[in-house]
């Protein structure tokens, strides 16, 4: 539902980073997405094309990446990746994990050409 | 030619700085800062309102509370004599630190401490946006069904506490109570949860000994700065 918002802030970034660099035209941003960020990346896309739209020339491409969600296991300390859900440990079978990633939503990089 | 060039930044991180800050100065005034985050019609202006009305007239309590239009709820908190403004996001899905950083400007942080913050109505999008909170507080009813902890475990992921509100009606619906709270744990196993009615009053003793217990940890520090 926000995914609009989130579109508009990862181009706003993308332009900003390619500004960094005179006369270098933006061609992909790069972004990282976690299973618990609560975004879903087809609405993403879906914003991004219409938000990316230039007055000429080529829209940049959106590049996304999605991460599984990561646990350590208060038990055993074993981390391992799982859906989004999470999963028992796979080493111990405990429940018991702690969240130690999958709800980034990161800008990864810019590329662009010079 | 092209050229990759690392950025490695939050895109949210305009509202991440703005939570960073908010986070410091409640910690810095010893303001308990709590999130209250559901779906439309959870219950989360009557659990406020129950909450309030337990509470003595001095305390230095305020509330935020967000929706897309209206400020029916502001006046239905406002009745019990402490600060409410009401954030009317428009057509925002979420609040925002931006939206909370601007509504504190109108009162002396220092004065205050407890700040509850009622999001909009919605149990996806507010779970990304950081309001510099102590705890988000995820609020479930018992018309919702079981699984909406597997269905959006974003949220629950994220909150300290489920409360499990409108047990009332549990003679009424064909919801498997120990089923939901065994979802909630799935997605996050350490999740603190709490059954209440806020028509019957069962179970706002657990809420407002919840509540009490993390005010006492703020006022503890806040004893421990002074000495």
């Amino acid at each position: 539902m926000h995914e609009v918002g989130i579109a508009s802030e990862i181009l706003r970034v993308g332009q900003i980073e390619a500004a960094r660099r005179p006369g270098a035209r933006l061609i992909a941003v790069s972004v990282r997405i976690g299973v618990l960020a609560g975004v879903d990346s087809d609405a993403l896309r879906f914003a991004w094309e219409v938000l990316s739209q230039p007055t000429e020339g080529v829209a940049p491409r959106l590049d996304i990446e999605v991460v599984p969600r990561r646990n350590r296991c208060e038990v055993c300390s074993m981390e391992f990746f799982s859906d989004m859900l999470g999963e028992d440990c796979p080493a111990c079978s405990s429940r018991n994990s702690r969240l130690l990633g999958g709800d980034e939503l990161q800008l990864a990089s810019v590329e662009v050409e010079e | 030619m092209t050229t990759v060039v690392p950025v490695e930044k939050k895109v949210l991180h305009e509202n991440q700085r703005i939570a960073g800050e908010l986070r410091k100065r409640f910690e810095e005034q010893h303001v308990l800062c709590l999130n209250l985050i559901s779906a439309p019609g959870s219950g989360k202006t009557t659990l406020l309102e129950k909450t309030l009305n337990c509470f003595q007239k001095n305390e230095k309590v305020a509330l935020l509370t967000g929706d897309l239009q209206t400020e029916n709820d502001a006046r239905r908190l406002a009745v019990y004599g402490f600060p409410v403004q009401q954030i009317v996001t428009g057509s925002v899905c979420h609040l925002d630190g931006k939206m909370i950083e601007r509504a504190l400007e109108k009162w002396e942080l220092a004065a205050l401490d407890l700040l509850l913050i009622e999001n909009v109505g919605n149990l996806v999008c507010p779970s990304s946006y950081d309001l510099g909170e102590a705890a988000k507080i995820v609020l479930l009813s018992v018309t919702e069904g079981e699984d909406k902890p597997l269905k959006y475990p974003s949220i629950f992921v994220k909150s300290d506490v489920m409360v499990i509100t409108k047990i009332d009606l549990l003679p009424y619906v064909s919801l498997n109570l120990e089923r939901m709270k065994a979802n909630a744990r799935q997605v996050h196993p350490g999740i603190e949860i709490i059954e209440l009615s806020c028509k019957t009053g069962d179970g706002l003793d657990v809420w407002l000994a919840w509540l009490e217990r993390r005010r006492d940890s703020v006022r503890e520090r806040l004893l421990c700065a002074r000495s």
